[in-house]
């Protein structure tokens, strides 16, 4: 291998971590709001459809970067959509094998995995431009980010509105669950106040550049 | 076969399980498009026709799936009958009716992706609604998302002449408002049923 194969195109390491934090798709790029929204009310359901919508977003993301050369532009969206349709049927089967309880918990929204705005704007935005390999790190990276996502907004709901985490009581049976947080507004609420701490955060560290600049 | 009475449908998709703030379904243009009155009407017009058009489509595949006997080929059979027929729509609009068409710009394509027609189709099959209820389900859903975003546009109307922290401008404070609208629509439980 020559030096110029090694130097073409993104840092991999830079393609797989910028999901994790920089460009999260929950807090920062906030897509694919549905399913973040609807089935966090427990630990359990979020890693669920976390790890759902991961392994939609890795395969799909492959797929489409294998075929990328072969479809024509005028129909690659629907092309995208068919193939991302075809596994979210898999893993709705694979789910209902695993786990009947958990397929019930989840109820449409894993066929609702298909129009995920964050697997389509993948498909489209990077899978579609790079090679297969930078394709499926590219997404596990973002398929990561999306489940810790999940997973922050489901452990405050649970441990909030029912007192527990992952099933497991935390404060004992005099706690006074606070029920709203795991009906619908409670997502709402919650997403907003996570926003809110990363607005704070992004203030600040402007804040902190603006000073330094004006230091030097 | 469902024997929900269709009111009771009605109420329960526009008011009780309200799309939006009960199943949270269509955040993405409730959020994006929720800035203006006008548009929001607009959007709620467009959203509601294409339900009905994909609910009776959805009723066709879902007959035709069960009679062939490829009950996994559903979603994607929906998908791929939804994009088409949102084009269908917009081809027909442009060319009987221009200004309308003008008047939906770029929210009739976008419609394809709103995860509350899919979740129509999905849930209407789940319930084992047959046809007329199929239509009444899609109308309550429709006008249910079409109130959620007209309201949201008032309130974000309003909204602009408030005074806020610069920490919660942004999609914070809408999801905010959202909760309390969310709230809100939780008082009509129990009701039609």
């Amino acid at each position: 291998m020559t030096s110029a194969t090694i130097d073409q195109g993104p840092n991999p390491t830079d393609e797989f971590v910028k999901g994790l934090w920089k460009q999260n798709p929950v807090f920062v790029q906030v897509l694919g709001m549905c399913p973040v929204l609807a089935v966090t009310n427990t630990g359990l359901n979020a890693l669920a459809m976390g790890l759902a919508t991961l392994f939609v977003l890795l395969m799909s993301s492959t797929v489409v970067s294998l075929i990328r050369n072969l479809v024509p532009k005028q129909v690659r969206i629907v092309t995208y959509i068919l193939v991302i349709a075809t596994f979210v049927t898999v893993v709705d089967y694979l789910i209902q094998a695993i786990s009947v309880d958990l397929h019930k918990a989840l109820g449409a929204f894993i066929s609702l995995i298909v129009v995920n705005c964050l697997i389509l704007g993948r498909a489209e935005a990077f899978a579609s431009k790079n090679t297969p390999a930078l394709a499926a790190l590219d997404a596990l990276g973002m398929g990561l980010g999306f489940t810790l996502g999940l997973l922050c907004l489901g452990s405050v709901r649970e441990v909030v509105g029912m007192g527990s985490l992952f099933g497991v009581s935390l404060f004992g049976a005099h706690y006074q669950q606070w029920v709203v947080m795991i009906l619908p507004p409670g997502g709402f609420f919650t997403l907003a106040a996570w926003l809110l701490i990363f607005n704070h955060r992004k203030q600040k560290q402007a804040a902190a550049a603006v000073a330094a600049e004006e230091a030097a | 076969m469902n024997q929900e009475s269709l009111g009771s449908i009605f109420l329960g998709a526009c008011l009780v399980n309200n799309f939006v703030l009960a199943y949270f379904l269509g955040i993405c243009p409730f959020l994006g498009v929720s800035g203006k009155l006008a548009t929001a009407t607009r959007m709620g017009a467009a959203v509601t026709f294409v339900m009905l058009v994909s609910s009776v489509c959805a009723y066709g595949i879902h007959a035709l799936l069960e009679a062939v006997g490829a009950p996994f080929l559903q979603l994607i059979a929906f998908i791929a009958v939804i994009a088409s027929t949102v084009q269908l729509v917009e081809m027909f609009i442009k060319k009987t009716s221009p200004a309308l068409f003008r008047a939906l710009g770029i929210f009739l394509p976008l419609i394809t992706t709103n995860c509350a027609i899919l979740g129509l189709a999905l849930f209407q099959t789940n319930k084992g609604y047959g046809f007329v209820q199929s239509l009444v389900y899609a109308l309550g859903a429709g006008l249910g998302f079409t109130l959620a975003l007209v309201l949201m546009a008032g309130l974000r109307e309003k909204l602009e002449l408030a005074e806020t922290p610069d920490v919660v401008k942004g999609t914070a404070l809408t999801l905010l408002v959202a909760g309390i609208l969310s709230i809100a629509f939780m008082g009509f439980a129990g009701m039609g049923s």
